[in-house]
């Protein structure tokens, strides 16, 4: 199915099912320890062995020598894989570095080996027993000296010009021109990179956490050098991946190696202190931002370039994205430069692009809103746009940021925030509010389904659509029982297998829409197999409540499944409508925040986020994502960061106890509110993503808080109290 | 006691502020490393089960529920003690069971996520997580209801707290006890509001 | 993790004499640490022995007014005790600041004395530290310090002590007892139980070898408002950047100890008796002599103004 015209009215519509706030349908399984995650498949396939990863103690160089004796002379091991005796392993497509490196070391704690052993203990102790010997060559680390030599790069717009930026601006009134700084930030989901590998003959079957299906069987075919036919992934249940999964990483491949040496299956988890410099990073960004109005506000000229690194073949952190669409202005120009780190691989992190990048910009808004004597709420509301402003031809499908502003105002007592910062006083607490824009592209993405009504009325989907605590399996189950006229019950979903059909994956916050809509054109075309089956006419059956219906006549659904399951395949996919509407999803981040005035500890005190972003198909699990995001956007404001020995080239701060995300305690209450909103240009759904949406923003409220508090503006995030504490007051 | 075997330590160095191009020096790793591992029985009850396993001293408590016991409920997220996803009571406390060994559990009461409730028949912590929506990905879910369920008998037993504003009062249950006593469990999906939500739910009663 | 033996003593001077005998072999008790630091081969023990066992888990008054608490109590035991958060609020506080619920039902009162630095260059063993290999240099001089040590460091060693309840027992001039080898008993000011680095910071208490730890003494209560400041960057479950630990009486007079700040909980007797002038009086004999990087100069201000906090609080 092809979705090229604007929705209208269709069996969505109805929303019995979609809209509502269900449980979700693997709460159980999840809450009582049943769901069974990569590493955990006892369940399927016995007599597994133990893999452990040995990285690289060098950021780059080469591997002089590496002897195994010892390491294979240990009680247990199976077999040592290094890249000498793997065979040819060819890059992914999806990766930057190689997953298994030698001779060759492209940064620190690359994988250089696998150990397989009968047990983990095994496994972890010869692992610790295989001796390498490193020659170290040169390498770059330090962002803010390899920013000269940063180049454009080869893909993705890296510039943008409307207008004169540079007269307007430097005839504008009132200017802004600062410079901001966001660190590396680790995904730090909480399940490591885990696989089992087992080959059948030259077949290979591997249980994974990889959020994009497809994706990973291709690059694991490819990086193996074995036909993509042989290559099946089973990822039903992951234990989070913010982007951190996008990716075939290290543990899968070395799986696959280390089964056919131990001609066993294998099993293999990241440990978490090889984590944060094994696998991907969301790249530290350095920001440049001007703005320029007249007196009232308007703004006339509207400036972003913005610096990071990768390795040679990297990509750059697109934080100068949302620059082009957020506000008006007749003058604007971004820049995206790329500098070679020898880091290890930046890649995705939720929301790449505006996360950092928002983080800067809504800071800057702040400021130009302050420079102008205006109230930020007023000053983002001045400088709406309803299309596209480099093109403004183009209107945007939906847009409403100053509503969902001006809801959040209302909600959270805005109008008691003191204009003046450091005015307001709790106890021993400076508190301030904050307030930013979220905004967040939707994207869509081809997405397919297999739905099969069986012989017992059940309908079962299978996509290879994945499920990363995002709601996936809930959401195409309400999509499902809402197409076909059943209850939830009687509803069975089957994601994360390379055998089903190829859905749109997890990432982008194009997951929600993308598959439920390719959900529904499977579901269409079963429609028409049933009332077929049925001898029904198909533009006219309803179904609902286990029934086809037309006029007069109804028959049980299951009816149609007499003779056997009935089962269509279908899939999604896109026209026009991206390029003729700019799709995106907007919100409001509010943030209190209590700064210490002794210590200038910073704690968030109420957090409220206003949506809009097309259907929200599940306003339980939606909301859940939206909180899960400001808490990460919070980690980002106030703590998080991967810090670089620029050296050595590794981040030093590599386990869960030194880079330090939120607990509990960090979190007060939050509050989301969705604005009543449908997208007819997104898909049949309606819908847009969330999941991004939610931390786009969030780190500028926060910081822009703790300056309402404390008159202290600290553009290098994170907002930490060593940053605050010349500023604070005198002490009593 | 702490050190005094350092000096065998040393193995795959490197330089520390390096010359743009050095030899990254290898010293031989200690000979009491080849050792064979040493295998001891060990007897202990998980969610009410006698359970008999002769393990390697080096099994953790964790590894032997998730590897040996195959009840895979409780997680690995990090084996460091520094998440909180492997927490399961022991003799009615919560401990991080990556950080403890199996064979130092000897006649112990293991209970893990999986003797609190099954799907069919859930925990009321369990169905509340459910309704509050107090999890997405479900990975550190196991932990965090394991750490709930032993958090409320530790305010029930008058166990202080870091924001127990009086040290000498009895302990009030609410939000702000909850969320310090529950800091040991990371939810990297960001659920703790739900999280909070749902066991101050079970706590008051209301479930 | 190396292969080890285990085995559970039977009483503390066999442990002792056990450990004693064998260079590999190290008690374990609560193994927070210990396990943590086997993961990473930082510690690698070819024989474990098991001092759980050896009922040393008792909080008793003393003949002297004061309390006698086990080396085996686990660290939730003692902030809860009742005696303790009467008389001895900083240092349940302290217990309650540090780790999470999960750890200090585990972490006994001797292992918390004896956990080893937080240093992340420490944590790495790809990376040089004299606190592992004696003589191989220190990584972390240069290199990433904020979270290190501004006072008694050395040029082998900038690691900070991560304990809390070190810095409340420090405050109440606790003794460490122990039971040698040859079964004497030791009682050691905590003064002196934990070490600066100097050029041997693998070198960190003034135990002997197989020496081992069987309880804490306090000193009869000492009155005052006690307090326990926790400055980190995250609200629960982080290590501190500075603590305080404060007890101050109604003239002003009192006491204060720094967690955060050096390798062993820092007090200075002789600053203390600037206190009723202030924070900034007490913090310019406290702080005299820190050595400070750009990183982490931040610490001398936020102890001033941490310790400045307690007074407040005490004064309120």
């Amino acid at each position: 199915m092809k979705f090229d015209t604007p929705a209208t009215t269709n069996p969505i519509d109805q929303l019995k099912v979609v809209g509502k706030p269900v449980d979700r349908i693997d709460g159980p399984m999840k809450t009582t320890g049943r769901a069974p995650y990569a590493y955990e498949r006892h369940d399927a396939i016995p007599d597994i062995a133990y893999g452990y990863v040995v990285g690289a103690s060098i950021a780059k160089g080469r591997i002089a020598s590496m002897d195994l004796s010892r390491a294979k002379a240990a009680p247990g091991v199976l077999a040592i894989v290094t890249a000498a005796e793997a065979g040819k392993l060819t890059k992914g497509d999806f990766n930057t570095a190689m997953l298994l490196g030698g001779p060759e070391i492209q940064h620190y704690h690359q994988a250089v080996a696998v150990v397989v052993a009968q047990t983990f203990e095994q496994a972890r102790a010869a692992a610790n027993l295989v001796k390498v010997e490193y020659v170290r060559s040169k390498g770059s680390f330090d962002l803010a000296s390899a920013k000269d030599g940063a180049t454009k790069p080869k893909d993705g717009g890296p510039d943008s010009a409307v207008g004169d930026f540079d007269a307007a601006f430097a005839a504008a009134p009132v200017t802004l021109d600062e410079t901001y700084t966001t660190p590396d930030h680790g995904h730090a989901m909480m399940e490591p990179h885990a696989s089992i590998a087992a080959w059948k003959g030259d077949k290979l079957s591997l249980w994974t956490s990889n959020q994009m299906i497809a994706w990973g069987a291709g690059d694991v075919a490819k990086t193996l050098g074995i036909p993509r036919e042989n290559v099946r992934l089973m990822s039903p249940f992951i234990g989070g991946g913010f982007g951190g999964k996008l990716f075939v990483r290290a543990e899968a491949i070395l799986a696959a190696l280390g089964a056919k040496a131990a001609g066993r299956p294998v099993k293999v988890a990241l440990t978490r202190p090889l984590m944060f410099n094994n696998t991907t990073h969301r790249p530290a960004t350095i920001q440049r931002i001007r703005i320029g109005t007249d007196r009232d506000g308007r703004i006339t000229a509207i400036g972003h370039e913005s610096w990071s690194g990768d390795l040679p073949g990297g990509g750059p952190e697109t934080a100068v994205q949302q620059t082009r669409l957020l506000y008006a202005g007749a003058n604007r120009m971004t820049r995206t430069r790329l500098a070679v780190l020898d880091l290890p691989e930046g890649n995705a992190m939720r929301a790449p692009g505006e996360a950092p990048g928002l983080m800067a910009l809504e800071v800057a808004v702040d400021e130009m809103a302050e420079k102008l004597g205006m109230d930020p709420i007023d000053f983002r509301i001045l400088n709406d746009t309803q299309v596209d402003p480099e093109k403004p031809s183009r209107p945007f499908s939906q847009r409403r940021l100053n509503e969902c502003l001006r809801t959040g105002a209302d909600k959270f007592g805005w109008s008691r925030r003191s204009r003046t910062p450091g005015q307001t006083r709790d106890g021993r607490w400076l508190v301030g509010m904050g307030v930013a824009a979220a905004f967040r592209n939707n994207l869509v993405m081809k997405s397919a389904a297999r739905v099969r009504l069986e012989t017992s009325g059940v309908v079962t989907v299978e996509t290879d659509m994945t499920d990363i605590g995002t709601g996936s399996y809930t959401i195409i189950a309400q999509t499902a029982a809402e197409m076909m006229g059943v209850p939830l019950t009687r509803v069975n979903v089957r994601l994360g297998d390379s055998s089903f059909p190829v859905s749109a994956g997890s990432g982008g916050q194009w997951g929600a829409n993308s598959s439920t809509a390719g959900v529904y054109a499977a579901c269409m075309k079963l429609r028409e197999a049933v009332a077929g089956k049925l001898g029904l006419d198909p533009a006219t059956a309803e179904f609902a409540d286990g029934r086809v219906r037309v006029g007069n006549q109804s028959l049980p659904l299951e009816k149609a499944a007499a003779q056997g399951p009935v089962t269509a395949e279908d899939f999604m996919e896109y026209g026009d409508l991206t390029k003729t509407h700019q799709q995106s999803t907007f919100g409001g981040h509010f943030v209190e925040v209590g700064v210490d005035a002794d210590t200038a500890e910073i704690r968030i005190r109420r957090m409220l986020a206003v949506c809009a972003a097309g259907r929200i198909l599940n306003p339980k699990s939606a909301r859940s994502q939206v909180i899960g995001a400001m808490v990460m956007g919070a980690g980002a404001a106030l703590m998080e960061e991967l810090v670089v020995d620029k050296r050595i080239g590794f981040f030093a701060n590599h386990d869960l106890a030194g880079y330090e995300v939120p607990v509990h305690a960090d979190i007060p209450h939050q509050e989301v509110i969705f604005l009543d909103e449908t997208d007819p240009m997104s898909s049949p759904m309606k819908a847009k993503g969330v999941g991004e949406l939610g931390i786009c923003g969030v780190g500028a409220a926060v910081a822009n808080a703790v300056y309402n508090a404390t008159g202290v503006r600290v553009r290098e995030y994170p907002v930490t109290l060593d940053k605050l504490l010349e500023g604070m007051p005198v002490l009593a | 006691m702490a050190i005094l075997d350092d000096l065998q330590l040393s193995r795959r160095e490197v330089m520390a502020t390096g010359a743009a191009i050095g030899v990254a020096t290898v010293p031989a790793a200690a000979d009491a490393a080849s050792g064979q591992p040493s295998i001891m029985k060990v007897s202990f009850t998980v969610n009410g089960q006698r359970q008999t396993l002769e393990l390697d001293t080096r099994t953790t408590l964790l590894d032997a529920l998730r590897e040996h016991l195959k009840l895979t409920g409780s997680k690995k997220g990090c084996d460091h003690g520094q998440c909180g996803a492997c927490t399961v009571i022991v003799d009615g406390r919560r401990i991080n069971s990556c950080l403890s060994l199996a064979v130092m559990h000897e006649g112990d009461e293991v209970t893990t996520i999986e003797g609190l409730g099954s799907p069919e028949k859930l925990h009321p912590l369990q169905a509340a997580f459910v309704r509050h929506d107090g999890y997405q990905c479900g990975y550190c879910t196991p932990g965090q209801i394991c750490s709930a369920k032993a958090v409320l008998d530790e305010i029930k037993a008058g166990v202080p707290s870091h924001v127990t504003a009086d040290l000498t009062a009895k302990i009030q249950f609410s939000e702000d006890e909850l969320r310090e006593r529950m800091s040991g469990n990371i939810c990297r999906c960001g659920a703790y509001s739900n999280i909070v939500a749902a066991v101050a739910e079970v706590a008051e009663g209301k479930a | 993790m190396r292969a080890f033996s285990y085995e559970r003593a039977k009483s503390p001077r066999e442990a002792a004499a056990a450990v004693a005998a064998d260079p590999t072999a190290r008690f374990i008790a609560g193994g927070t640490n210990l396990l943590d630091l086997m993961k990473l081969e930082i510690e690698t023990p070819a024989r474990l022995v098991d001092v759980n066992g050896l009922k040393l888990d008792e909080i008793a008054p003393t003949k002297d007014g004061g309390l006698r608490i086990g080396a085996l109590v686990r660290n939730t035991d003692m902030a809860a005790d009742k005696r303790v958060r009467k008389d001895y609020g900083v240092l349940s506080r302290a217990l309650l600041a540090g780790a999470s619920g999960q750890l200090r039902n585990k972490a006994t009162t001797a292992g918390n004395l004896l956990q080893r630095t937080r240093c992340p260059y420490f944590y790495d063993t790809n990376m040089p530290c004299n606190k592992r290999t004696p003589g191989a240099g220190c990584s972390a001089i240069g290199g990433f310090t904020r979270t290190l040590a501004v006072l008694g460091a050395s040029e082998a060693c900038i690691a900070t002590h991560p304990s809390d309840m070190a810095v409340a027992l420090r405050l109440l001039d606790a003794k460490v007892e122990t039971v040698t080898p040859d079964g004497t008993e030791r009682s050691i000011p905590i003064a002196d139980f934990h070490r600066l680095p100097g050029d041997t910071p693998q070198v960190e208490t003034a135990l002997a070898r197989g020496e081992l730890i069987t309880a804490v003494t306090l000193p009869k209560p000492i009155g005052g408002t006690h307090a326990y400041r926790k400055v980190r960057d995250r609200a629960s479950y982080a290590f501190a950047l500075v603590s305080v630990a404060s007890v101050i009486h109604k003239d002003g007079s009192g006491r204060i100890a720094l967690g955060g700040v050096a390798h062993k909980p820092w007090r200075v007797e002789a600053a203390e008796s600037a206190l009723p002038r202030g924070a900034r009086a007490i913090s310019e004999g406290l702080l005299a002599g820190a050595r400070t990087t750009s990183q982490n100069a931040f610490k001398l201000t936020l102890a001033e103004r941490a310790i400045g906090a307690a007074l407040a609080q005490a004064r309120a």
